[in-house]
């Protein structure tokens, strides 16, 4: 089951890793994807700390890590091909895995109905 | 239009000069020599002098078109301040002179000049001192930045390493503060487009070493709870850097440095007539309050007490050069001959005036365009084309058509928290009338948007290439003629 932030990232766990993308809402906002930049294996995220950037045609925005965790590997598919994140965000679009992942950090995060209605919000 | 590769015939060139009839002075090694003949253009000096003329018109300029390129100033720079600062007597000074034995004689008008300059902009922006050397914006930041972890460090503060830098701020802001070394963190705007001061409040804590707050911010805004944000900043002792890029929107009716900013940069190639844009050069001088002084770079221009000026090199806890030379000469000249025309009062007139002309276009296009942030603006007015989304037409669309009509497009899709954001900054020196044009233009294409939504979206027809794919060009970049390989 996936989870999603206010940033408008989505994780899902599976076994005693996480994978993150960007949410379908986000990659519609950002518009065409030109390029995608992913922080190296290895490195150790807290929740909040961005792991890469993700640069469209209107804008370079951070993708911050909805857990805590360290990268086991990026979607090395988005090098050449960031096009992959429009036309599917939620699946092939993933953009990193995570492992040593804190599962508690995962259960505070919204699910979907959440998500949706967060998104559904009118302008502040 | 034709590459001008496409021109010509070949062995044609520009000039015909007689024969050699002494030897050949060349003295460049064979083995250094291209092999092969470099391909170059092989036309005469008129095929050239037109092809280029022919391309400048195509260019967008200030000088040709309206330019409301919001965030970046973009206003008309008097020619006269070009021609003071080509007079040779500046012009030709050789950098090095001022270091010279008795150079400091030749060089005292050119001396006299910065540090007069140097004084004008310590006394609009309600600071001590001010450096002149740093070369343009994102240099003035670090610079900046640098000077307060000199101050933490000298203070023996060394666990300050966060930078708090508001969402509506700049966008190089991070990138400067994590150039310097400090981890950033971001503070969230409040409904109207303020910093979210509880948020702040939080974000505040002994690891924190300063904050860089945009003032006016990105949304045009002038954020009410400067002096709050300052107090609760000093409070936690830290310090309240200024990006002053915005600069243009408050001169000559505030001080920064008398609401409590601590440091603060100008750009002299937005506010103070040098063309912005192209890549350089600009100028962005970096002031500060006196617990900073002792941290500015070298050199600077001093004052003797005999009324000479001199370079000075010696300051003990200085972040040391940060440019080469004092920084750009040429630009600091524009700025002098703008203060002095314009003088106390009239710079006054320069805030009031910008802030006039982009209210002015707010609220006429109010009926046409959503505002996400609303209320008074300063400099700029930020609209957000949500109505026009919905047909389909986006911002990007938008620009476009504006090109079609022959204006320069504002910036678009930034601040990055207002959707499908437009950004107009008409500046000061705009006409009414030019301005009423560039605003019916404005209504005539909501309109369209409304009523026909695929007219814009095909723009722009007017331009040499037409609708560029913006995506394939960023994703599969290629910048060689292929062809002429």
């Amino acid at each position: 089951m996936k989870r999603y932030t206010k940033e408008h990232e989505w994780v899902e766990i599976i076994g005693s890793e996480a994978v993150i993308g960007i949410t379908a809402h986000a990659a519609k906002e950002l518009g065409d994807i030109t390029f995608v930049e992913i922080r190296p294996e290895g490195t150790a995220v807290i929740s909040g700390d961005a792991i890469g950037t993700v640069e469209s045609v209107k804008a370079a925005s951070d993708v911050y890590s909805p857990i805590s965790g360290t990268i086991l590997a990026a979607n090395s598919e988005l090098e050449e091909e960031p096009g992959i994140i429009n036309n599917s965000p939620e699946e092939n679009g993933w953009i990193c895995r995570l492992k040593n992942i804190d599962i508690e950090g995962f259960q505070k995060l919204m699910n979907r109905d959440e998500y949706n209605n967060y998104i559904k919000e009118p302008l502040k | 239009m034709e590459l001008i590769y496409s021109k010509g015939k070949s062995g044609r060139h520009g000039s015909s000069l007689p024969k050699l009839d002494v030897p050949d002075a060349n003295s460049i090694p064979d083995s250094l020599k291209r092999k092969k003949a470099a391909q170059m253009p092989e036309v005469s000096e008129l095929e050239a002098v037109r092809h280029f003329t022919l391309l400048s018109r195509k260019n967008m300029g200030v000088d040709s078109t309206f330019y409301p390129l919001g965030s970046c100033t973009m206003k008309y720079n008097p020619k006269v301040n070009e021609k003071i600062a080509a007079m040779p007597g500046f012009a030709d000074l050789h950098p090095l002179l001022p270091q010279l034995r008795r150079g400091g004689a030749l060089t005292q008008g050119a001396l006299a000049a910065t540090h007069e300059t140097e004084r004008m902009l310590s006394e609009l922006l309600g600071f001590s001192q001010t450096t002149m050397q740093p070369l343009a914006g994102a240099h003035d930041e670090l610079t900046g930045v640098m000077l307060i972890a000199a101050y933490h460090k000298a203070h023996g503060d060394k666990k300050r390493k966060i930078m708090l830098i508001p969402d509506a701020a700049h966008g190089t802001n991070p990138a400067s503060a994590a150039m310097a070394g400090f981890d950033t963190v971001t503070i969230p705007s409040d409904p109207h487009g303020n910093v979210d001061l509880d948020a702040l409040k939080k974000a505040l804590n002994e690891n924190v070493a300063g904050i860089m707050l945009t003032c006016p911010n990105t949304l045009g805004m002038f954020d009410k709870n400067v002096k709050e944000i300052c107090d609760l900043v000093h409070k936690a002792g830290a310090l309240a850097y200024c990006d002053g890029a915005n600069f243009n929107a408050i001169i000559g009716r505030l001080r920064p440095g008398d609401i409590g900013f601590d440091v603060m940069h100008v750009n002299l190639h937005k506010t103070f007539s040098t063309p912005h844009g192209a890549g350089g050069p600009g100028s962005g001088p970096v002031g500060v309050c006196e617990k900073l002084v002792p941290y500015l770079p070298v050199s600077c221009v001093v004052k003797r007490s005999d009324g000479t000026y001199a370079l000075e090199y010696h300051h003990k806890e200085s972040i040391g050069y940060i440019a080469p030379f004092y920084g750009n000469f040429g630009i600091i000249l524009r700025a002098y001959a703008y203060l002095l025309v314009l003088g106390r009062e009239g710079i006054v007139k320069v805030s009031e005036n910008a802030v006039l002309n982009a209210n002015y276009i707010r609220v006429k296009l109010l009926p046409y365009y959503d505002q996400q942030y609303p209320g008074y603006c300063m400099h700029e007015c930020v609209f957000s084309a949500t109505r026009q989304t919905e047909k389909g037409v986006h911002a990007l669309n938008i620009a476009k058509a504006l090109i079609d009509r022959g204006i320069h497009p504002p910036t678009i899709y930034f601040p990055l928290i207002v959707k499908e954001s437009i950004m107009i900054e008409p500046t000061e020196t705009e006409s009414k009338e030019d301005i009423d044009k560039f605003i019916q233009v404005m209504i005539d294409i909501a309109k369209l948007a409304d009523s026909n939504p695929e007219e814009v979206q095909k723009c722009p027809m007017t331009t040499p290439v037409k609708r560029l794919d913006e995506t394939q060009a960023a994703r599969k970049l290629d910048l060689s003629l292929k062809e002429y390989e």
